[in-house]
């Protein structure tokens, strides 16, 4: 691990985004922060679904642990009194993991369709319960208090914004050193091979399933950072399908090449939302869905493959 | 007692009959297409503008109530004729040779396309069409009250799904279907127009989810939104009767209806739970669901 740390460039460039991000941060716009802030909180179960689509997986219902992680942020909130942010956060991803753990030795056999069928189930029971249970907030949900950060309460939300940042960039560098080990590195190779990947050794339904809780907890732990970002739990915004489509969305928006595209698909997404939304109040879905047929047609490997195409552009020419 | 069962069984084969009607568009899609189509929300909700629309035009228009029938038939046909030859041949036959879980994506995003089309088209205000549910009046089975519209829309799965079952097994069209399904490439080799079978049983599929809205518009208020919750059902029944299978989507969609009926009147606390608790356990059990097609592909 120390020397994936040292050698790795995707990590050192990681760290020096995610730190300039956090500086610049100080200086925006109250309203860029809390795109940025939104953003990044989805990224981050982004990440997660990047990782299972390089598995060749794509779960239709990861809003499940999406909503778990932010319902265990308003539940221990609500009842405990718990508002620091690492707890929270701990907590929520631990429940989510914990959930993923167990629906993952059901879901490790599934591939293909069968495979997003089935998340979409579980998460829609979720779905069912939340709107109906008076005691969880039925469809209106409940308010989550504002966050401390290690027993110190911050005066503006910037503190929140760094906090953010630095837990992506920890999830970042986390999952990129994962991606270099030999277990991540099958990643692709049960995608392109299954039976290949158990000739060689390993087992397929014990890495699929590694990889599963893994995009649980991330995804718990997007949900529990957008839940204090937005200071409010709710079925329909958290758990509810299109949620699940929204992410799936951002993932083949950002594209499968780097650990730090999730994220700059989700804030990508989060403004190309604002825009739309000011440009056009009534069909701002249509722009969203236009924009999602258009990269799925022109841009099959998302920002990502075009910022590399840039990149070695520049590298020929120089 | 009685009155309640009553009750319960007649709710449950009403809102059964609309399901069926909705989602055997979507199976018949997906075991000839082999595409999960998330749009097909957009088509019910595009029915039922349409006929809300046109249903009150007419009434405003000094047009006698029944002509609302006609309004219904024609409106889902019109949707499913332009809305899906549209999608089938500007999005779906560029995208036959993809991975069906991308596909499922980009007509997600036509979902999200044709969602808010409609609120440019007929605005956001909500439309009340009763003429054609006046018409018909109410009449008292087992003691219980119940409108005479609503006993229709049973007759009307039961003319769907016979004509569904007639068209596929006697007429040259039906073994046309079952041999492109079996295996597209050799059916091209023998001279059948595959990409134009595609194209007819998608208009059909689109035309059906068009029915199911346009038919339930008379009941309810047609207000934006109106798709977001049929998908998912329309999905749980196809996933438990087996994707692909006509009997199947009959037999979800009695099962998920009766299912909701009883939780709505017994436990109204787990409307949707059950139903998709049912679908998880019938994947669990059986992925290809209840009544799947045997697979033709092999290797």
């Amino acid at each position: 691990m120390n020397q994936i740390l040292k050698n790795d460039a995707t990590i050192r460039w990681a760290v020096l985004g995610f730190f300039v991000l956090a500086v610049a941060g100080y200086f925006m716009e109250a309203w860029v922060q809390n795109n940025i802030m939104f953003g990044l909180a989805r990224g981050l179960a982004v990440l997660g679904l990047m990782v299972l689509w390089r598995t060749g997986l794509i779960s239709f219902g990861h809003a499940l642990y999406f909503g778990i992680g932010a319902y265990v942020v308003g539940l221990v909130d609500r009842n405990f009194g718990i508002s620091d942010i690492f707890l929270r956060l701990f907590l929520a991803v631990g429940a989510s993991a914990f959930v993923g753990f167990f629906l993952g030795f059901i879901l490790r056999k599934y591939r293909g369709i069968f495979f997003a069928m089935l998340n979409l189930a579980f998460s829609m029971v979720l779905y069912g319960i939340l709107v109906k249970v008076e005691s969880l907030g039925s469809t209106d949900g409940f308010s989550v208090s504002q966050t401390t950060i290690l027993g110190w309460t911050p005066e503006n939300k910037y503190a929140l914004f760094a906090a953010i940042v630095f837990v992506c960039a920890v999830g970042a560098i986390l999952v990129q050193c994962y991606l270099k080990t030999a277990l991540g590195t099958l990643t692709t190779a049960i995608r392109d091979n299954e039976l290949r990947v158990e000739y060689l050794g390993f087992s397929v339904a014990r890495a699929i399933h590694l990889k599963y809780i893994m995009s649980a907890g991330l995804a718990g732990a997007s949900g529990a950072l957008l839940a204090m970002a937005l200071g409010q739990v709710d079925p329909d915004s958290m758990v509810n399908w299109p949620v699940s489509g929204e992410l799936v969305f951002i993932t083949v928006m950002a594209g499968p090449g780097s650990v730090i595209a999730p994220f700059l698909g989700g804030v990508a997404f989060e403004f190309l939302r604002t825009y739309a939304f000011e440009l056009a109040p009534e069909a701002w879905q249509l722009i969203v869905g236009a924009t999602l047929l258009g990269i799925i047609f022109f841009l099959p490997m998302g920002l990502w493959s075009l910022l590399e195409r840039i990149w070695k552009r520049r590298g020929v020419s120089s | 007692m009685l009155a309640q069962v009553v009750t319960i069984l007649l709710d449950g084969l009403n809102y059964a009959s609309f399901l069926f009607i909705v989602s055997v568009g979507l199976t018949i899609v997906f075991g000839v297409l082999k595409i999960l189509n998330v749009a097909h929300g957009a088509f019910y909700a595009w029915g039922a503008y349409a006929a809300a629309f046109s249903i009150t035009q007419a009434g405003e228009l000094g047009y006698p109530d029944w002509i609302g029938f006609l309004l219904i038939f024609a409106s889902s046909i019109i949707v499913g004729l332009v809305l899906g030859t549209i999608l089938e041949r500007l999005v779906l036959s560029r995208m036959y040779a993809q991975d069906e879980v991308l596909i499922a994506l980009a007509t997600f995003g036509v979902f999200l396309c044709l969602e808010d089309a409609i609120l440019l088209v007929f605005g956001v205000d909500p439309y009340f069409a009763y003429q054609p549910m006046a018409v018909l009046g109410n009449v008292v089975i087992g003691g219980v009250f119940r409108d005479v519209y609503s006993l229709t829309l049973f007759a009307l799965a039961l003319v769907v799904a016979v004509s569904c079952w007639w068209v596929l097994t006697k007429t040259k069209w039906g073994k046309l279907i079952a041999v492109v399904i079996y295996d597209r490439e050799i059916s091209q080799a023998m001279g059948i127009n595959v990409s134009a079978v595609y194209l007819i049983v998608f208009i059909i599929g689109a035309a059906l989810g068009a029915l199911g809205g346009a038919y339930v518009a008379p009941t309810t208020s047609v207000a934006p939104g109106f798709g977001i919750d049929v998908i998912v059902l329309s999905f749980a029944v196809v996933v438990i009767g087996g994707m692909g299978s006509i009997p199947g989507a009959l037999i979800g969609s009695i099962l998920v209806g009766v299912l909701r009926a009883v939780a709505v009147h017994q436990f109204p606390e787990l409307e949707l739970f059950v139903v998709f608790a049912v679908m998880a356990g019938v994947l669990i059990v059986r992925p290809e669901g209840l009544f799947a097609p045997p697979k033709a592909r092999t290797i």
